[in-house]
């Protein structure tokens, strides 16, 4: 397992499969905060401590499997380059904290990129673990598990009152964020997601764009995750999640029949219209790709468009992010260089389906 | 003189730019300063935290408004692990060890309570392993009740298999205390 298994491909192995309600949930993520006992959290920990943590990780677990998350790979942040910490980034696989804290940073990826474990990060441990679709109950007893695997050589500061102790308050009790990414188009043409962020950030949720905190929705392509993580149990957390996220594809499904009734042949020319602008475009910067794509996507969803598989959408939204670009280019790239790849790029990948 | 942006805060902020020989002063409280980019965020903390480390603010104004600094100074908790203060603690927004939540064990229930829609409790997952050790601790703490009101009562035959059992029990709690990094 090298470096290069997770710069070649845009999207994870995961992601080629379906899981339920696909249409609308690209993914669920579960991510559970951890930390060691005896050591302080790295914002004041010494080097040195931070350190022996690092060679810990790759000492014990560099190399390992459990159950179907085989072939951990042991990245340390030092040793990437700017631009391969940003692929890392733009695959979700590490977060922008970890890509900054290179000193003691690591993170364990499995070979099919379903678990990522970072090391140093805000906390000693952050483990991610994602799966296709709408499926949280099932990401969370997975990522348990592994939590458990991970229990067996680390004692976690935990404590009867307050649970896992986390660095930020905002994490402490379970320590857990569950998340599901949701492709929303219908919602936002008709304005009716305005009405909805507020009620739903109300209930103790929070909605943010596809890179997490402080991003903007890219493709109309929108994160949701629980606020709170202390005074309920883990299962209650996912379970209020839950109610909220099948909610919104109710609506969001009822206003696609809505929209294709009352706009016909000019929802048809909408997506019709991005299809072309990708197929045809020789610069494109990224909002517009995110947009053109969303409408393609759309246009897969409700059967208009036949021959291109629904991943596009995912594996195009990351492979036209700048680090990916200037992966693919082996080089520093201006953001005229980019539009123009980012075109290219679009342009070959839909022959690719033709 | 108070926050002209809010009209709640008083202004701790205050800024004069001169442009073109315009003269412009502003007067903001720090949590509008903040919102409006007069002062810059620190690299890691984001919107959230901010909005935090000003509650925490808030929750102690009482407690050091009357007797000033040296009130401050003289009741400022400091962990004796990471050495983190409570006022640091409140500016940052995070704790520097797990010994921190023992140290500010006493002021942490309000602000959890706003963080966490009035929840100070756990309710969740216990770690497999540490959970057993957790358990047997409570078991350990009871036993010693228990044997210290054998004692008082006189009754030595029983104190002694109490004793006997507490012995065993911290035995366990040694032998299983696992390797740390």
């Amino acid at each position: 397992m090298t470096l290069q298994h997770f710069m070649n491909e845009a999207i994870s192995p995961w992601m080629r499969k379906e899981g339920p309600d696909s249409d609308i949930v690209l993914s669920s993520r579960i991510r559970l905060a951890r930390n060691f006992a005896n050591v302080a959290y790295p914002i004041v920990a010494d080097p040195s401590q931070l350190e022996e943590i690092r060679s810990f990780f790759k000492e014990k677990y560099e190399g390992k499997s459990f159950g179907a998350y085989k072939n951990f790979a042991f990245l340390s942040i030092r040793d990437l380059t700017v631009i391969e910490k940003r692929v890392l980034v733009e695959k979700h696989l590490i977060s922008p904290l970890l890509a900054k804290h290179s000193e003691s940073a690591a993170a364990l990826i499995s070979e099919n990129e379903q678990v990522s474990l970072m090391i140093n990060e805000e906390d000693h441990i952050r483990l991610q673990l994602y799966v296709p679709g709408f499926q949280l109950s099932e990401a969370l007893q997975q990522a348990f598990e592994i939590d458990d695997w991970l229990e067996e050589k680390i004692n976690y500061a935990f404590d009867e009152k307050r649970g896992y102790l986390t660095s930020c308050p905002t994490n402490v009790g379970t320590g857990m964020r569950a998340s599901v990414m949701m492709h929303l188009p219908a919602l936002v043409v008709t304005k009716q997601i305005n009405r909805m962020l507020p009620a739903i950030n109300q209930l103790g949720l929070v909605v943010r764009g596809i890179y997490g905190e402080g991003s903007e929705a890219q493709g109309n392509i929108f994160q949701i995750s629980n606020q709170i993580t202390l005074g309920k149990p883990e299962a209650d957390i996912v379970a209020d999640l839950q109610s909220v996220v099948k909610q919104l594809i109710e609506y969001e499904r009822y206003a696609r029949e809505q929209l294709i009734k009352q706009l016909g042949v000019q929802l048809e020319d909408r997506i019709y219209r991005s299809y072309g602008v990708l197929e045809y475009a020789r610069i494109i910067e990224s909002q517009e790709a995110a947009a053109c794509l969303s409408n393609v996507r759309l246009g897969i969803d409700l059967g208009l468009i036949k021959n291109i598989s629904r991943n596009i959408l995912n594996e195009l939204m990351i492979l036209t992010q700048p680090g990916f670009l200037q992966q693919y280019a082996k080089k520093t790239l201006n953001a005229n260089e980019r539009d123009q790849l980012r075109a290219s790029l679009i342009r070959q990948r839909l022959q690719l389906e033709q | 003189m108070e926050c002209q942006e809010c009209h709640e805060r008083p202004a701790t902020v205050h800024f004069t730019q001169v442009i073109q020989g315009q003269k412009m002063e502003v007067h903001v409280c720090k949590v509008c300063a903040k919102e409006m980019g007069y002062m810059s965020y620190p690299e890691e903390g984001h919107s959230l935290h901010n909005l935090l480390s000003g509650l925490f603010n808030f929750d102690t104004s009482g407690l050091t408004k009357p007797q000033g600094k040296s009130y401050q100074q003289l009741h400022d908790l400091q962990c004796p692990k990471c050495e983190m203060t409570f006022s640091q603690f409140k500016q940052v927004g995070k704790f520097g060890c797990a010994v921190c939540y023992e140290t500010f064990n006493d002021r942490l229930d309000p602000i959890f309570r706003r963080v966490h829609a009035g929840n100070v409790k756990h309710n969740g997952k216990i770690p497999k392993r540490q959970g057993g050790h957790l358990h047997k601790k409570k078991q350990l703490k009871d036993l010693k009740a228990h044997l210290k009101k054998l004692v008082e009562n006189e009754e030595f035959e029983e104190a002694a298999k109490v004793r006997d059992q507490i012995r065993e029990l911290s035995q366990q709690d040694d032998s299983e205390a696992g390797d740390q990094a």
